[in-house]
């Protein structure tokens, strides 16, 4: 008995402390670095955030490399897909562009009675900072659902800014380095962003659940979502304004809601932050 | 002449045995993500197996401080704290070392089955030390999808790699 405990801690010392043939680091110190490093990381020591920067500026472009064959690939993948779904995706939006010209001239009226209106309480409708960037690197992990763009604090980018797909929500900045910066997509299971919902003026949380599609949370019963239900950012919290679209409700019973954006097809983002109006303010 | 031939044949077999450290930089550092797929609960952690194969066969092929590096990242690019996937990767390298030292006669079911109690033991600490001290929200299914498939996975990977330290080293640690 007592030899085999000794068999099982001559093995243990020598897989963690000896320093093996050709291994040029013990592996105990290299697992008490690391554990250094969470500890570091866990009680945000200022020079940790400088050098998991500058780790990011160099990954991220060795990434951005290493994942062109990849992303190649993709593209004439969705190239060749797109061009058999041509013929039927025009009809359809030859019938939607007839549909759309009619509404606009509605929307032209609506558009300026509602900033007459925005005007009056208050909102956020200036747009101080727009910047546009590219996506360099959409590492897709279960855990996170994030994007890297190539613009950062160099470009007055900060943590929380929206970062839109045309006119489409698609997350916020949670990290910015020098030249980088991540977003957080609103897939990500983190991601809380209080919405509006209408028809009904439905006040809501969209959480994201991981996948392609997010969630309808903390809705009160005596509420009924149908299918199709449109999802707008309501402005709470005072990160995003009042009114950008994000998706559609998809499934009433289980409120998921479709993005009207593509996530996983994302080439350049809007990076944006909003800021009340001067004028009004003064008024 | 022979000599310029035996020192090309040097060279190349300096470069192959690199390869899986090579793989390893590619893992980490690709866009596309084999630890998640799109597939519902279909994914795998290729870095697991890669390294866990490598430091229990032929360990020189593949360095601690190169792994360890590899973890910062990993970390850098998936958004994790710092130092969490070097951590997890060096229990792994631990592990696997621990096997070589009890293992007189190597098999690969016994290998196969320790694999699941390292991955075991090394998620459950990076998930432990994910959900305790930054509280990062995880999928349990998907996790247990990528448990099962990595483990399962190991099995076809390790005849691969075994195939290929046939072909590049004239070796075989079945």
């Amino acid at each position: 008995m007592a030899a085999s405990r000794d068999d099982f801690v001559i093995a243990i010392r020598s897989a963690f402390l000896k320093k093996s043939n050709k291994q040029r680091f013990s592996l105990i110190g290299l697992i008490f670095s690391s554990i250094v490093l969470i500890f570091l990381t866990g009680i945000k020591l200022p020079a940790i955030n400088y050098l998991k920067s500058g780790i990011s500026e160099v990954v991220y472009r060795v990434s951005f490399i290493a994942s062109i064959p990849e992303k190649q690939f993709s593209k004439i993948s969705l190239l060749i897909n797109n061009h058999f779904q041509m013929y039927n995706e025009f009809e359809i939006l030859t019938n939607k562009v007839k549909e759309l010209q009619s509404i606009d001239r509605n929307n032209i009226f609506v558009i300026s009675e509602n900033n007459r209106l925005k005007k009056i309480v208050d909102d956020y409708i200036d747009i101080s900072d727009e910047l546009m960037a590219k996506v360099l690197l959409d590492k897709d992990s279960p855990f996170f659902k994030s994007i890297i763009v190539n613009r950062g604090s160099k470009d007055n980018v900060h943590n929380g800014m929206a970062v839109l797909d045309g006119r489409y929500l698609v997350g916020k900045i949670v990290e910015t380095n020098y030249s980088t910066a991540r977003v957080l997509l609103i897939s990500d299971l983190n991601s809380k962003i209080p919405v509006i919902i209408e028809p009904g003026n439905i006040q809501s949380i969209l959480s994201g659940t991981g996948k392609k599609k997010g969630k309808i949370q903390y809705l009160e019963e005596e509420y009924n979502l149908d299918k199709g239900n449109l999802v707008f950012t309501s402005g709470s919290g005072g990160i995003f304004k009042a009114g950008i679209p994000i998706g559609t409700i998809d499934e009433n019973l289980s409120y998921s809601v479709v993005f009207f954006s593509d996530l996983s097809q994302l080439n350049f983002v809007n990076l944006v932050s909003y800021k009340k109006s001067n004028e009004n303010v003064s008024k | 002449m022979k000599m310029s031939v035996s020192k090309k044949n040097k060279i190349t077999k300096k470069i192959f045995s690199f390869a899986p450290l090579l793989l390893l930089y590619i893992a980490v550092l690709n866009e596309a993500d084999l630890n998640y797929l799109g597939y519902k609960y279909f994914s795998f952690n290729f870095p697991f197996i890669l390294i866990y194969y490598w430091s229990l066969k032929r360990s020189e092929s593949i360095g601690y401080g190169y792994i360890f590096i590899a973890g910062l990242f990993n970390d850098v690019v998936v958004g994790f704290p710092i130092g969490i996937s070097s951590l997890t990767y060096l229990i792994i390298c631990g592990f696997a070392a621990y096997l070589r030292n009890i293992t007189l006669r190597p098999n690969i079911i016994n290998d196969w089955l320790f694999f699941l109690i390292t991955i075991l033991v090394a998620n459950s600490i990076n998930y432990f030390l994910l959900i305790t001290f930054f509280s990062i929200e995880i999928n349990y299914y998907e996790l247990s999808g990528n448990l099962f498939f990595t483990f399962f996975l190991y099995y076809i990977f390790a005849y691969i790699f075994n195939f290929y330290q046939r072909i590049v080293f004239k070796d075989s640690n079945d």
